[in-house]
């Protein structure tokens, strides 16, 4: 029993830590913007078909890969950026459907590219930690977990102690105010994009190899992104860090001694109670949006 | 009717269309007629979710709503022995009960947490439909759905007389809807919606008017999702997920929502292009990517909708004077 709660505590921190790769750059994006990518699952969907292509197919060094998956779904960040959240920067709305009309454009791209069914790929390594009787901790995870620490160290760095960052939190704080203190809006919004998708794509790329990337596995890591930034309180990082960890607690524990469609029904119980009882989030300090 | 003073020329027109409805089923192929069929009941879907816009907040649990017609309506047939008929209205019935539970928690927020708390909401019910397998029939659904009873020797299994069935009900529908928008109900949900608090200092208990839209919204919701149930003949949670609440989304928002007419036009030209150009002309995997790319060019280039051109139509057809709006509804109620 013992060794069950320990394995699902390392379950719980492996997926802690993608998921708040992922919701840390929708919030950004959010923060930042005003606008809800509701493309962020694709983004992720993504980065691991980066690593289908480019270490499955050509037999690129798996490293390597990763660090391409950050810049190209970064490009991609950048992509709809500048097609249309920027002409759309009034009409969030808009701004969404667009955003969902490029989920379906990338969809259909890895749909031609490379087809419907899963996508195995031969993990880079199948060596692991046993820390104590029955409890393991494979390389893989535990790459995702050093990833998650180091990027968002990095990320909450970037944006305490550069003059990027000073102006990025500015224009989460007050678009307009921020403008007035002579930050482009355009260039931060354009960084902003590039972190955000950049973080969805390397969360894609390092787990790839352990859970077989389909075409449409962008749609259930969108609903869970959701959840953790209600829950966390849109527009704050520390918060969707925080609502992360505790929904990948909740989730795992759920689905590992119950059920997983209980353990869903749990996480959207918990999203609807955080948003009756504080619509802020349990972060959050201020309306929104 | 109302506005009898409007111009011969939209009698003509409302003639034209009705008589073009009628005869559709005679000159389409069977394929077709299945897609006429759920176009139709699509139509009765974007309407109602229109009604729930005209307060102001969006949902993002419509479908999931019309899901609950579906099933109530396919369970109170299939293990009650209830007439179809009956068990239809006694779907959306349902629908608009569940909505009128589901209003006490969810109008504590407005605008973008009523989004994702609808949507939560929604997937929570999607969910419960999913995990029990008595009376949802789990990740399966329900199967074996009584279709609408035979009358005579005219049979509703054939989408052609469905087709029928589906035109009567819906036109009914959106006569109804239509009425409710014109009423003083209608004018207090605009109310709401452009200004909540001089309305509540006049007196309007918003909450009460916000549960009333939601109510009748999912009334006809839960009617479209009992036409859906009844013709299909079976149904899953799956078919009642977010990527559909997406593709109503995109109606309303392509077609445009000022207007009664414009989510109608939005799914109409939609879904033509989507099943019927784009099929024929051989594009199948890439539909969908042929779609967002619509969807971006027009979010893009229409803001204001498919609906913002229909003045701009009429200008070129008739030379004269334009009545923006007014003239082409009545049409919609035969």
């Amino acid at each position: 029993m013992t060794e069950l709660i320990l394995q699902t505590v390392v379950n719980a921190v492996y997926a802690a830590s993608y998921m708040s790769l992922i919701a840390v750059g929708l919030v950004l994006i959010f923060g930042v913007m005003g606008v809800i990518n509701f493309a962020h699952g694709e983004l992720y969907m993504a980065g691991a078909y980066t690593v289908v292509a480019l270490y499955s197919q050509v037999g690129v060094p798996f490293f390597v890969t990763v660090v391409a998956g950050l810049i190209f779904v970064g490009l991609l960040g950048l992509l709809m950026e500048q097609s249309f959240f920027k002409p759309l920067r009034d009409n969030p709305l808009g701004g969404l459907i667009a955003s969902i009309g490029f989920l379906l454009i990338l969809q259909t791209s890895a749909v031609l590219g490379f087809g419907v069914r899963m996508a195995h790929i031969r993990p880079p390594t199948q060596a692991k930690f046993e820390l104590i009787e029955g409890v393991v901790l494979t390389h893989q995870r535990l790459f995702v977990i050093i990833a998650a620490i180091v990027l968002l160290s990095l990320l909450h760095l970037f944006l305490r102690k550069t003059k990027f960052g000073w102006a990025m939190r500015a224009c989460a704080q007050d678009r307009e105010a921020a403008a007035l203190q002579g930050i482009s809006l355009s260039q931060i919004s354009r960084i902003a994009m590039f972190i955000g998708a950049g973080l969805a794509g390397v969360a894609g790329a390092l787990t790839a190899p352990l859970v077989s990337p389909t075409p449409y596995m962008g749609h259930s890591v969108i609903v869970t992104a959701f959840i953790i930034i209600i829950v966390g309180g849109i527009g704050q990082l520390e918060g969707a860090v925080v609502a992360a960890v505790l929904y990948a607690f909740v989730h795992t524990f759920v689905t590992t001694f119950y059920d997983g469609v209980v353990a869903d029904i749990t996480g959207l119980l918990l999203m609807l109670l955080v948003l009756v009882i504080k619509p802020t989030g349990l972060f959050g300090t201020k309306e929104r949006a | 009717m109302p506005r009898a003073k409007a111009n011969i020329w939209s009698w003509l027109l409302g003639f034209c269309l009705l008589v073009g409805l009628l005869v559709l089923p005679q000159v389409l192929s069977y394929s077709q007629r299945e897609i006429a069929v759920l176009l139709i009941i699509n139509v009765l879907l974007v309407s109602s979710y229109r009604l729930m816009t005209l307060t102001g907040e969006w949902s993002l649990g419509h479908v999931v709503i019309m899901g609950v017609g579906a099933y109530a309506s396919a369970l109170f047939s299939k293990r009650l022995g209830i007439p179809v008929p009956i068990s239809m209205l006694l779907g959306a019935a349902s629908a608009g009960g569940v909505a009128a539970i589901l209003s006490f928690p969810l109008f504590r927020m407005k605008g973008f947490y009523f989004l994702i708390g609808s949507f939560a909401a929604g997937e929570v019910i999607r969910l419960i439909w999913k995990y029990f397998t008595y009376p949802f029939g789990g990740p399966k659904g329900l199967k074996l759905i009584p279709g609408f009873p035979d009358i005579g020797s005219i049979s509703f299994f054939e989408p052609e007389i469905y087709y029928y069935l589906c035109l009567f009900v819906v036109a009914v529908s959106l006569f109804v809807l239509y009425r409710i928008e014109r009423s003083r109900i209608g004018l207090t949900f605009h109310a709401i919606h452009w200004q909540d608090k001089l309305a509540e200092s006049v007196g309007v208990d918003t909450f009460r008017y916000r549960m009333l839209a939601f109510v009748l919204a999912s009334f006809f919701a839960g009617l479209s999702g009992a036409l859906y149930a009844h013709y299909i003949g079976t149904i899953n949670p799956t078919r009642f997920d977010v990527e559909e609440m997406v593709f109503v989304l995109i109606w309303a928002i392509v077609g445009g929502t000022v207007t009664f007419y414009g989510p109608i036009i939005g799914v109409v030209v939609l879904t033509v292009m989507n099943e019927v150009i784009l099929r024929s002309l051989g594009f199948d995997t890439a539909r969908p990517m042929i779609y967002g790319g619509i969807l971006i060019v027009s979010v893009l280039f229409l803001p204001d909708g498919l609906e913002s051109l229909i003045p701009k139509v009429k200008g070129w057809f008739s030379g004269r004077v334009k009545k923006t709006g007014e003239v082409l509804e009545p049409e919609k109620s035969p």
